[in-house]
């Protein structure tokens, strides 16, 4: 008989169904394939024109139907497919789920598309008043509910039959780790069974990635897009935007075990942090960063020696993977240079707000298969940065326990610590 | 029966058209016939409630963070400022390193200039995406992305006021702010938090701000009127404010060891999503009242209704239904607040509870008088397009 509760009492926290869709494909079949083959989901930027820019490059999600039609309507298909894995997978009624929905999806505009229609459908005045007169005529609700931040969880909550108010959040790059940390609480607060936590960003615009640009975020190595996000190498130069969603089902063990479902795994912890020091900077000792590993360590019980192995942030921008490293190392002391450390990202590219979600799936994985996937374009090491990032190969390993690591702007730090087994 | 778990109002942070600060606000809501404060031309043919003067300096010290922020994150910065004073937390460095921090908040200001010439030269231009690439990639200022961008706020209030237990931003209109001040309860209800910084702000003097509404037709046009009185009027009934609302929320034991003032006790905070489509919204409210567990008798009801002529016929007659609510909506006086509404009526709420008096009409044909003392005061949320909220506020 397994136990049901952790050590501090608390419900114990399972994973029953986990689904994925990233640049290398829908679901977790294609991905996993992909991913452990090093092989990159990176590729030229063909959903506008790319003249004026930067970057052309990004792991966005051009195969799915409502990959051209907006920000708004690509997140909510990319967090509806892989709900929809995650939820029959766990076995649960997919229209009738019955437990909160959490949602990390990326801000919402008014697309510049439906700027553009509404603004030439007509010629009086100009700018934003003649935007208002427009808006007001419209008899359809469509453009409308694309602007409001609630509308893609309130869409999610009708298709799966969720419970209560959906949570819509953002803590930019970690917001997929706190939609997750979102529904460990709520189980083991009681308030429910089980909890559909998504991470979904389909927000890969034109302007997105200008916005990064212009803070010199992303890479610009458009010559060979499979090689530009190269987490921990000398010569990385920032990130590679990209989309795609994770969804996890978690349920209470017991209540898991108790209708006999299949454990996929164990949320055993989270742990966060806020840093003060600057917008888009850490703090130059890295302490919040370090403070949230901690965190979630002692809320999942486990000393440093008990990590088998991390699923990076690894964005492969100079100050991430630095940063990083420092942090990795102050907790992990000298066993940092031979713990099996590997980014995701070097093959799917930084997919913002669904991050910390597709990466919890791939860190789920990584335990259920025995496989760690490598950390691709690492051909160049960073002297500075002494890590055993299992290059460019995969690597067969039993692997009991997992970190995983979502750092984000606006000092947002949330670790999460995953386990293959129950207590 | 008070318990060491009981969830307690510690801080407020209040800034509306009316002031800034618990006491401004109410000292003025307290005065009888109370007219609203109105801009009518910037934006006509909408009215909105604009900003009071602030002086940005008293609670974001350094230029630089301010020039760091668009409006709206300086606003929330600056109500989260004034309810970290008013708790005595502010500069104190401990109690900031160990809060946590729930911020409701939607999106910032865009660039209204580099937006109207892209549109202007969209009238001669085919090649439309190329334009936009060529605009932005020039006109664009690179950290106005930060200034605007949702979780920003949490992360200005980290960086001003050093609030670092942790940091969590909810979106999703007024749905966020009752689900930012439900979720803050539990934790602490929980024994997973003790001093939690809750709110939102919404600065509505931007085209953008008014735009999220008027895509479906929701704002009121025309002359003036209060929120119960515009059903039937030219445009959706409702008229927006600028303003924010911040509370801090603590753990009974914690405020009673720190000696420190409560407002009110945070009782049972619940929400819901009502499937409008299906005409579930007035079922909703009903049951959400039943969940509340209203006390016996006479009750204060501290209404965030927006105006939006479905949901506040809605929630009108929800409430109208029980003859023992007195019932005040209070955007008649600050206009409505988006992601600051539900903390804002929560702070309301706390207030009357906290001076032993209720609030006289703000709307003396469709509310009524209150006399008595209010041990008890209901808050409610009702979104003008979607989610539901409400919470009860006891006498500390």
């Amino acid at each position: 008989m397994a136990n049901l509760r952790d050590h501090m009492n608390r419900p114990i926290v399972a994973v029953t169904g986990i689904g994925v869709v990233t640049s290398l494909g829908v679901g977790k079949a294609d991905n996993w394939a992909a991913l452990t083959s090093g092989k990159s989901g990176i590729h030229p930027i063909t959903r506008f024109p790319v003249d004026h820019l930067n970057t052309r490059i990004s792991g966005m999600v051009d195969f799915l139907p409502s990959s051209s039609k907006g920000a708004s309507l690509l997140t909510y298909e990319l967090a509806e497919t892989a709900a929809q894995e995650a939820v029959a997978e766990s076995g649960l009624d997919a229209v009738d789920f019955g437990g909160p929905l959490f949602l990390a999806s990326p801000p919402v505009e008014l697309d510049w598309s439906e700027r553009f229609s509404l603004y030439n459908s007509d010629s009086e005045d100009a700018g934003a008043e003649r935007l208002l007169r427009v808006a007001r005529g419209l008899k359809e609700l469509d453009i409308f509910e694309t602007t409001q931040f609630g509308s893609i969880a309130d869409r999610l909550a009708d298709r799966f039959g969720t419970r209560g108010l959906p949570i819509t959040l953002s803590t930019a790059c970690a917001s997929g780790a706190t939609a997750i940390q979102l529904g460990v609480e709520a189980i083991r607060r009681g308030e429910c069974d089980r909890a559909l936590s998504i991470g979904a960003d389909g927000s890969a615009t034109a302007e997105a990635l200008i916005r990064f640009s212009l803070l010199s975020a992303l890479s610009t190595h458009n010559d060979l897009p499979e090689k530009a996000s190269k987490p921990f190498s000398k010569d990385r130069d920032g990130f590679v935007l990209a989309e795609g969603s994770g969804a996890l089902v978690l349920e209470s063990l017991e209540a898991a075990l108790a209708r006999g479902a299949t454990i996929l795994g164990i949320l055993r912890g989270c742990g966060e942090k806020a840093d003060d020091f600057h917008r888009t900077r850490s703090k130059p000792d890295g302490s919040p960063a370090i403070a949230a590993v901690r965190a979630a360590l002692a809320d999942a019980g486990l000393s440093e020696d008990e990590i088998d192995y991390v699923n990076a942030h690894g964005t492969s921008t100079p100050e991430n993977d630095k940063m990083e490293h420092l942090s990795l190392s102050t907790v992990f002391g000298e066993r940092i240079g031979s713990m099996p450390i590997s980014s995701n990202k070097s093959m799917i590219g930084h997919t913002l707000s669904a991050a910390g979600a597709v990466e919890a799936a791939f860190s789920l994985m990584t335990m259920r298969e025995s496989v760690i996937p490598p950390t691709i374009n690492y051909d160049n090491p960073d002297p500075a940065i002494v890590l055993d990032v299992v290059p460019n190969q995969k690597r067969n390993a039993e692997v009991g326990t997992v970190l995983s690591n979502s750092f984000g702007f606006g000092g947002q730090n949330t670790c999460l610590v995953m386990a293959r087994e129950p207590v | 029966m008070s318990s060491p778990r009981d969830v307690v109002i510690s801080g407020i942070g209040l800034v509306s058209s009316l002031g800034e600060g618990p006491d401004a606000h109410w000292q003025k809501l307290a005065q009888p016939g109370l007219e609203p404060v109105l801009e009518a031309s910037r934006f006509a043919p909408y009215t909105v409630h604009p900003l009071p003067a602030i002086d940005w300096n008293l609670q974001i010290a350094k230029r630089g963070d301010q020039r760091q922020m668009e409006t709206w994150q300086r606003l929330g910065t600056y109500a989260a400022g004034l309810a970290l004073d008013d708790a005595g937390i502010k500069g104190n460095d401990e109690l900031c390193a160990t809060m946590d921090m729930v911020v409701a908040a939607g999106g910032g200001e865009r660039d209204e200039a580099v937006d109207a010439a892209i549109l202007a030269a969209s009238e001669s231009r085919n090649d439309r995406d190329v334009l936009l690439n060529e605009k932005l990639t020039t006109e664009l200022r690179p950290t106005l992305f930060l200034a605007q961008l949702s979780n920003l706020l949490a992360g200005n209030i980290s960086i001003v006021h050093k609030v670092t237990g942790s940091s969590r931003t909810f979106m999703g209109e007024e749905g966020a702010g009752v689900a930012a001040v439900e979720t803050a309860a539990a934790r602490i209800r929980s024994g997973q938090s003790t001093h939690i910084l809750v709110g939102g702000a919404f600065q509505t003097e931007h085209s953008d701000m008014l735009l999220g509404y008027e895509l479906a037709g929701y704002l009121h046009r025309g002359a003036w009127k209060p929120v119960w009185q515009r059903q039937g009027g030219e445009g959706g009934g409702v008229v927006t404010g600028s303003g924010g609302a911040f509370l801090v929320l603590e753990q009974r034991e914690h405020a009673v060891k720190r000696g420190r003032k409560i407002y009110a006790e945070l009782g049972p905070v619940v929400s819901g999503r009502a499937r409008r489509r299906r005409d579930e919204l007035d079922a909703e409210i009903a049951a959400l009242l039943k969940q509340a567990a209203l006390p016996n008798g006479e009750l204060l009801a501290v209404s965030g209704a927006s105006g939006a002529h479905a949901a506040t016929a809605a929630e009108k007659s929800a409430l109208d239904a029980n003859p023992a609510l007195a019932i005040r909506a209070f955007s008649t006086l600050t206009g409505h607040m988006k992601e600051a509404q539900f903390p804002f009526a929560v702070a309301l709420a706390a207030l009357a509870v906290d001076r032993k008096a209720a609030y006289p009409v703000f709307d003396a044909a469709n509310e009524k008088p209150f006399s008595g003392i209010p041990r008890t005061a209901l808050a409610t949320a009702i979104g003008y397009h979607q989610f539901e909220g409400m919470a009860l506020v006891n006498a500390a």
